[in-house]
């Protein structure tokens, strides 16, 4: 007779190799190497949490520090790849084959070990597509999870910074997994009850906090005039015409400079309440000075933000926040809403070819994609109407019948024509590809595809591909906001003056800009200083951002 | 250092009258651009000194697009380069113009 | 909303002929040696630098408030601020014509210190600068320094600060003869990490700077604000004589004694009687004045 429960009975010999160096579900923190060699197995799939922000950096580094006797060939399966730990294990042969997400700083490095054959690569995924495949075809048979606290039956308070757990622990809990955490402290009573301790089979108290990576901090003291500019054509450009009032920022100078224009450059062309009112985003320190005006109703976040914890305890009108008062952020409903709830996804990114497809990969460098692809996609499944998702549907579509027409989410790619070192942003061919062909990928990794790309916001002036009728007019349309790079020098101008004429492009002063006027004058904050004052004093800026 | 120079005709005279004007400062991204009068009213002579070789094409592209749009006639322009972006050559250009038609 | 004033214009974010436009009356600048007389560095094109046209500080004459002053500006991004030869010159040239014309000075300054790539005409530079400032106050000259650029004033330039009649300097200002990268270079991160920018300014900024008595005035980051300190600034005594420079001797020497063990602002400002020492970066600049007029170690006539 079948035995249909040899998950469970896999997961009881683990807790039982385990409790051998637990006191109830506590493990010391000098026992972690010996504990995690007694409950790992060759070969398991093993989740260690981390993504661009929070990481469970003791778990990975006491993973790392395993006899490679005993755990070998692990397939790892994590949103980020961002600790050096994380490659170290497959140097060592701990870990061999992996699927994630992002590898920001990591990217040379994760791309030289896939040229050598140390990383036996599935796949990488936008966030909320490995989420999912937790649950279909990479559960994780371990957790290595991160906490702020716990109490003695293992409950766990995630703070701020809850981003990814409780999908990981949903998945690998109730698909019969283990889930081990390491927490800052143990307490007699968590502040709220993030994780119940049911789900959690062990926890390591860490003695300090979980790593927090500042990623969505951006300094107004480095924002150009180039990218104010750019920040002013999208504002009259594309939220005002469109009315776009639930949407999610990109990281970046571009969209840093379009937050901190809203309450001068927005406020003076009367939009306040009718754009920019409902958000799918991080706490980015630079909408401060917009939330503290009255621009923003209300904000679900991917995570947290370090130095913002005590400004959105405050605002709990705009932030969703538990009943002890923190925030309480989690990246796979926010991913969900800025698939599904947000008409306008607006990002920056590294190149973009000439059908619009765009990619972050260059020179031998995987930085992975987050979550940008799948903010920055057009959600086939949505059915609920918006005024700027019918309007661009109809744009995109102006014959079609009306009741049958689908909508589309703008998706925008902002950036000035030259990126960092000068680097073209516009190219005849993505780097991506060289990437595919060097370690024969099926697919290369593209964040946005060029058929979801709706619109294009250069220093030059705006592209909308929606009003594109076919491939030529596509590519004169990028051509024609590419500025100096060769693919903008390489225009044909008499088709680019007829997308003009067409709108199809507009220039600065065909929507009444004049780029001398983009001046840093415009910014509501000059300094991180500035926001930490707009905050009233509860935005607390890490001391890397600090000049006083 | 790379020494570029362009002899350009203009469409249009520069205005004001003011004698010198300068923008801009020479730190990286950035450039000084060193406006002067002395050029006949349909030509404008642009020197260029850049650290960054072989950029000659992308310069040429600017300037041309310059002496068309604004009104540049008459005018000498010193420019040292600090590697910056063409975008923001264009932008500091636009603004010596229009800070030579500002009264001083 | 406890917003920014806007009102408010930063002085630290301005380029050196902006600070100079708003420090001076109105209309009553006249720039010596400018942009289109081509004054430049002959040395940086060797190593395929770039050279500014004014060689990265201007000089010239003003008025400030109606009193006529010479002036000079550094630039802090064109090689932060760094003083190379003709720079150099330059400043000791309105140096010199200061004591003849017995007109005081304001220096802005915004520097690292001396240009790497000229570095022997830059010491000489410093050395002549501060034989010139020293030469323009046994006159009675008084010159005055502005500290608040985003080069800071480092090197040679912050000796060249030490030797001024009276200084001026806002929470962004940093004051210091060695950087925080080279003192982390030459002694190890352990002794300083100079990433941690809240410890750069603990230990070098205008806040502590100010309550150490290294610093005379304390004003806002903002144009009016310094405008105004140049003014009070002109005001102040001026005298350089042998009891003065006694008395500022003794000075070092108690804060020495006093401070010399401290590892870090916080502490020194712990012994100073201030009350809450790890607030005081956070503290606005009322409510530190108010804290430090009464606690602040009193710089001497030596400034």
């Amino acid at each position: 007779m079948r035995d249909w429960n040899t998950k469970g009975r896999d997961r009881q010999a683990r807790l039982e190799a385990g409790l051998r160096f637990a006191t109830g579900k506590i493990v010391a923190a000098q026992d972690l190497v010996a504990f995690l060699e007694a409950t790992l197995r060759p070969g398991d799939r093993v989740c260690l949490e981390g993504d661009n922000q929070k990481q469970a950096d003791v778990l990975a580094k006491a993973l790392a520090k395993v006899d490679p006797a005993k755990v070998n060939g692990l397939h790892m399966v994590q949103s980020g790849v961002v600790l050096p730990e994380h490659l170290d294990i497959f140097e060592t042969g701990i870990a061999r084959r992996l699927d994630f997400s992002y590898s920001g700083p990591q990217s040379a490095r994760i791309a030289r070990m896939m040229f050598g054959g140390q990383i036996e690569l599935g796949a990488v995924h936008t966030y909320l597509e490995l989420f999912a495949r937790y649950f279909i075809d990479l559960t994780p048979q371990v957790a290595l999870i991160a906490a702020v606290s716990a109490d003695k039956d293992g409950n766990l308070y995630t703070g701020p910074n809850t981003e990814d757990t409780p999908t990981v622990v949903e998945a690998t809990s109730f698909g019969k997994g283990l889930v081990i955490a390491q927490v800052g402290e143990i307490v007699d009573r968590v502040p709220r009850v993030d994780i119940p301790a049911d789900q959690v089979h062990f926890v390591v108290d860490a003695g300090r906090p979980f790593y927090v990576e500042p990623l969505f901090t951006r300094d107004p003291a480095a924002i150009t005039e180039t990218q104010i500019l750019t920040a002013m054509l999208a504002i009259k450009g594309l939220y005002a015409p469109y009315g776009v009032r639930r949407l999610n920022h990109g990281i970046g100078f571009n969209t840093a400079a379009i937050e901190l224009l809203l309450p001068t450059y927005g406020e003076r062309l009367g939009l306040k309440g009718k754009v920019c009112t409902h958000w799918a985003l991080n706490p980015h320190p630079t909408l401060i000075p917009a939330i503290e005006s009255g621009w923003v109703e209300q904000i679900h976040c991917f995570g947290s933000e370090v130095g913002m914890e005590d400004y959105m305890r405050a605002r709990p009108d705009i932030f969703f926040t538990g009943p002890d008062g923190s925030l309480r952020s989690n990246r796979a409903f926010c991913q969900t809403a800025g698939l599904y709830a947000c008409d306008m996804f607006i990002g920056s990114t590294l190149q973009i070819d000439l059908a619009g497809n765009s990619s972050t990969v260059t020179g031998g460098r995987v930085a992975g994609f987050g979550g940008a692809p799948n903010m920055g996609s057009d959600a086939r499944g949505r059915r609920h109407p918006s005024a700027p998702w019918l309007r661009a549907g109809q744009e995109a579509d102006p014959d079609g019948p009306p009741p049958l027409r689908r909508g589309r989410k703008l998706v925008v790619q902002i950036g000035e024509t030259f990126g960092d070192g000068n680097a073209p942003m516009f190219v005849e061919r993505l780097g991506a590809l060289d990437l595919a062909d060097k370690l024969d990928l099926d697919l290369a990794p593209v964040m946005v595809y060029g058929d979801d790309v709706t619109h294009i916001v250069t220093e030059e002036g705006i592209a909308n591909l929606l009003l594109c009728r076919d491939k030529d007019e596509r590519e004169q349309a990028i051509r024609g906001v590419a500025g100096y790079t060769e693919v903008g020098r390489a225009r044909d101008r008499t088709m680019v003056d007829r997308l003009r004429e067409r709108k199809v492009i507009q220039r600065p002063e065909d929507l009444g800009i004049d780029p001398l006027d983009a001046d840093r004058g415009l910014l509501v904050a000059h300094s991180i200083k500035d926001l930490m004052i707009a905050s009233g004093g509860l935005y607390r800026p890490p001391s890397r951002f600090r000049n006083w | 250092m790379e020494n570029l120079r362009y002899e350009l005709s203009t469409t249009k005279p520069a205005g004001g009258t003011r004698a010198v004007g300068l923008v801009g400062v020479v730190a990286s991204g950035n450039l000084e651009v060193l406006l002067e009068r002395g050029e006949a009213p349909d030509r404008c002579v642009i020197d260029i000194a850049t650290p960054a070789h072989g950029f000659a094409a992308l310069w040429q592209a600017v300037t041309a697009d310059f002496a068309v749009r604004m009104a540049a006639g008459g005018l000498r322009i010193t420019i040292n380069d600090g590697g910056a972006r063409p975008d923001t050559v264009a932008l500091r250009l636009a603004q010596g113009v229009h800070l030579m038609e500002k009264p001083e | 909303m406890t917003s920014p004033s806007p009102t408010r214009h930063s002085w630290y974010e301005e380029s050196a002929r902006g600070r100079l436009a708003h420090l001076l009356d109105p209309g009553s600048f006249t720039e010596f040696l400018g942009p289109e007389r081509r004054e430049f560095s002959p040395h940086l094109g060797l190593f395929n630098l770039p050279h500014q046209l004014d060689d990265g500080i201007i000089v010239g004459t003003g008025r400030l408030d109606g009193r006529p002053v010479l002036v000079a500006a550094q630039e802090g991004r064109f090689m932060g601020g760094a003083i190379g030869e003709v720079h150099g010159a330059k400043l000791t040239g309105l140096l010199r014509a200061a004591r003849q014309m017995k007109r005081d000075v304001v220096i802005l300054f915004d520097t690292g210190g001396v240009r790497l790539q000229e570095a022997n005409a830059g010491e000489l530079a410093i050395s002549e600068i501060i034989r010139a400032t020293l030469d323009a106050r046994a006159e009675g000259v008084r010159v005055v320094g502005l500290l608040g650029g985003r080069a800071g004033c480092y090197g040679g330039g912050s000796l060249i600060a030490g030797c001024c009649s009276a200084l001026v300097i806002s929470e962004q200002g940093r004051l210091s003869v060695s950087g925080p990268e080279v003192i982390e270079t030459n002694k190890g991160v352990e002794e300083f990490d100079s990433r941690d920018r809240a410890l750069v300014w603990r230990t070098m900024g205008g806040k502590h700077r100010y309550l150490i008595g290294g610093v005379d005035l304390f004003v806002d980051d903002d144009v009016a604000a310094f405008r105004a300190g140049a003014v009070a600034a002109l005001e102040r005594p001026a005298t350089l004589d042998q009891a003065v420079l006694t008395a500022e001797q003794a000075r070092l020497e108690r804060r020495l004694a006093r401070f010399g063990d401290a590892a870090d602002g916080t502490e020194v400002w712990a012994r100073l009687g201030v009350a809450h020492p790890a607030g005081v970066p956070d503290l606005d600049t009322s409510a530190f004045l108010t804290i430090a007029t009464r606690k602040r170690e009193g710089a001497d006539a030596a400034r």
